[in-house]
């Protein structure tokens, strides 16, 4: 029996072609660089501006593009070895590179031949068709097998083309680039608020929830009446909790001016994150703990361990894995929410994005939102490198 | 002065009472465990047989009644220094999952403070002595072995400081048949070998009547009857205690634990294949059933003829 390479007999229901999944993706690929706008053109940064097809764009270098995305197309009739694997990955990263730079480049032109207020901003079809293209990335580094840490390393390299661009000032056209340019200071210091928001509410949160955990674990009574607070917090809107705390801090900001506390700002933010960050902390702990099989706490204790060397030296490590999965958790949860904490003035990435929402102008919000996703991203991504390395091959 | 007169008991329960709530687990036992034997707690599961075992070294602590060690109360001084004395194997074996093999077994010795180099040392000959093989096995994680090759790296672990008493709850109740069989061989010889004192819970009245050189039947929390294997099969205290040991294959168990060896009759010789000096009476039995024989050869490991066993010996002695 001749079998083509690559498939086995027997396997899984025979789909149409060899990679249904990169499939769809490089069709919602075609349809989002074919028929939304590209780059869209306004007169000023405030009103929405007119779509440019990418079509209209593949003129003298930038029809190059075609030849990664010719061979992403053929991947998808080929079955995924190895080498189509290796070679779909790199035309995703060349089509990546290639998508950011046309749109610079494009950017530039405009921007030469336009008015001084006018701005080039990236289109619907630029972000979809760079999402789509990452995910293809995404799809075959996975069927490459590699080990967790070399895929993540991976990951990155393929948005190093990119900082490249950015360095060159390449995108420097770029709407999203020229609020940048425009808000420099303000946009690092956002960065930096928002990650102090994160720090000082992960801080008392870990202070607060490790011994809350602990006890968790440890006095099954309390377990219910603690989860059901915590639970309750984590119900309540995290603006009706921003509005809560601000009366009772004023109040105490006013009987002691000197003692620095205002309803508004970094203080208010920071308990209401803590709060929020307590539920995954301590269930992270308590579950971690409580997973521990019985017979291996038996065993400790039977060997002659202490309490406190059985719980350093045995709970703690087997409880570790879920205890970094629950802190992940915690501060993608505490990332995202600090935005919030832009609306009673604690500042950060929020604040700019609201600056933007309220004036309406797209790239502002964006020049807000992305930091946002990369910071989350970063964190998750680092969590996930920790936990591999905790856990015995 | 000891009462009975005779050898200092290993460990000593006097009127020992243990409750959980309403239920009485353990009702007043008072037992002596002697030096250098393998002591079985046998009885049905609620018999609290695990409980016992769990009082003497601490894990549970008695409402009532005195337990001594070597001759001390084993409340005196912190338990933990008394547990790192007594090796303890449970039938989930509790190997710590995030540890190698060689650290499992080294816990106790770490726990004490031994040099490295004598940990290492030690941690090699233990997984000799079990018939692992060290290079093989030491840097391996639990989750790497089969069920058997856990329980052997549980009594390695069991064994690394050199206990004074080994306790073991159910060790091989999760094993296979053939593996199980390995096993108690294996315990068998390690114990004669070290000549360590070894307390031993199950409900298999079989791997009781294997391992144990003192037998101790519980029942509701209370001993019904203590003895030698010999003594429990031949001058049962109660009718309960022919039942738990089965009424219908009582004779053939009472065989079980007499070799060939004991009935042989040197110099006579007869046709067959031989029977080995160690095989158990009850082989023996079911080979004169099968050859349709009063007679049977016997030979040694080389095939060198012993001697002859007959059928009407397997009648006589025992008791």
């Amino acid at each position: 029996m001749t079998q083509a390479p690559g498939r086995r007999p027997g396997g899984p229901a025979r789909a149409l072609v060899p990679q249904p999944v990169l499939a769809v993706l490089m069709a919602l690929l075609m349809a989002s660089l074919l028929l939304l706008p590209f780059l869209t053109v306004a007169p000023n940064r405030l009103v929405t501006g007119k779509g440019v097809a990418w079509c209209a764009l593949l003129a003298g270098t930038a029809t190059w593009l075609l030849a990664p995305l010719v061979v992403l197309l053929a991947a998808v009739f080929m079955a995924p070895r190895r080498w189509v694997c290796i070679a779909t990955t790199l035309a995703a990263a060349l089509l990546l590179t290639g998508l950011i730079a046309l749109a610079g480049a494009e950017a530039a032109r405009q921007s030469a031949r336009l008015p001084e207020l006018a701005r080039v901003s990236m289109g619907g079809g630029f972000w979809l068709a760079l999402l789509l293209t990452w995910a293809a990335a995404a799809n075959a580094l996975q069927r490459l097998n590699l080990s967790r840490r070399l895929q993540g390393a991976a990951h990155l390299l393929l948005w190093l083309p990119l900082s490249g661009l950015l360095a060159a000032g390449a995108l420097d056209s770029l709407s999203l680039m020229e609020e940048y340019t425009n808000r420099r200071d303000e946009f690092h210091a956002a960065v930096w608020r928002h990650l102090q928001i994160v720090a000082v509410s992960l801080g008392p949160a870990l202070l607060v929830g490790l011994p809350l955990g602990l006890l968790a674990a440890r006095r099954p009574r309390l377990t219910r009446p603690l989860f059901a607070t915590l639970n309750l917090i984590q119900t309540v809107p995290s603006i009706a909790l921003f509005g809560l705390l601000i009366g009772p801090l004023a109040w105490l900001g006013q009987a002691w001016p000197d003692a620095g506390v205002r309803g508004i700002g970094l203080l208010p933010a920071a308990i209401a994150l803590t709060l929020y960050a307590l539920l995954p902390i301590v269930h992270g702990v308590s579950a971690g703990l409580l997973q521990v099989p019985t017979a291996v706490k038996e065993a400790a204790t039977g060997m002659g361990m202490t309490p406190s060397q059985c719980f350093w030296r045995v709970e703690l490590p087997l409880a570790l894995p879920v205890l970094l999965s629950s802190l992940r958790l915690a501060i993608v949860q505490l990332v995202g929410l600090a935005v919030v904490a832009a609306l009673i003035g604690a500042g950060g990435l929020g604040a700019i994005i609201f600056q933007g929402l309220l004036s309406s102008a797209l790239d502002l919000v964006l020049l807000g939102v992305l930091p946002v996703v990369a910071m989350a991203l970063a964190f998750d991504a680092a969590f996930r490198w920790m936990s591999t390395a905790e856990n015995p091959p | 002065m000891d009462v009975d007169g005779g050898e200092p008991a290993l460990i000593e329960l006097r009127g020992v009472h243990k409750s959980f709530g309403a239920s009485k687990a353990v009702d007043g036992v008072s037992l002596r465990i002697e030096s250098g034997a393998i002591t079985v707690l046998v009885g049905a599961s609620g018999s609290g047989k695990s409980t016992l075992l769990r009082l003497i070294n601490r894990l549970l602590e008695c409402d009532a009644g005195q337990i001594l060690f070597d001759g001390h109360d084993i409340r005196d001084g912190p338990a933990e220094r008394l547990r790192r004395r007594m090796g303890y194997v449970i039938q989930s074996t509790g190997l710590f999952p995030h540890w190698t093999v060689a650290r499992n077994i080294a816990t106790v010795p770490t726990l004490l403070g031994w040099p490295p180099a004598q940990i290492d040392a030690r941690v090699d000959e233990l997984l000799e002595l079990l018939g692992l093989d060290a290079g093989t096995y030491s840097d391996r994680y639990p989750h790497q072995l089969s069920g058997g090759q856990q329980q052997r790296v549980g009594v390695a672990r069991a064994l690394a400081a050199r206990p004074t008493v080994l306790l073991m709850d159910e060790p091989f109740g999760a094993l296979d048949p053939v593996t199980r069989t390995a096993l108690q061989q294996q315990l068998i010889h390690i114990q004669r070998a070290l000549g360590c004192t070894i307390v031993l819970v199950t409900h298999d009245i079989d791997e009781a009547l294997r391992l144990g050189q003192h037998l101790v039947l519980l029942d509701q929390g209370r001993i019904v009857q203590a003895g030698t294997p010999t003594q429990l099969l031949t001058q049962p205290a109660s009718d309960q205690v022919t039942e738990f040991l089965g009424r219908a294959t009582l004779g053939q168990r009472l065989l079980a634990l007499r070799q060939v060896g004991d009935i042989l009759r040197r110099g006579e010789v007869t046709e067959g294949a031989p029977l080995r000096p160690e095989q158990t009476l009850q082989e023996a039995l079911s080979m004169f059933l099968l050859r349709h024989s009063v007679r049977l050869p016997v030979a040694d490991a080389q095939g060198q003829p012993l001697g002859v066993i007959h059928f009407n010996d397997l009648l006589q002695g025992g008791a």
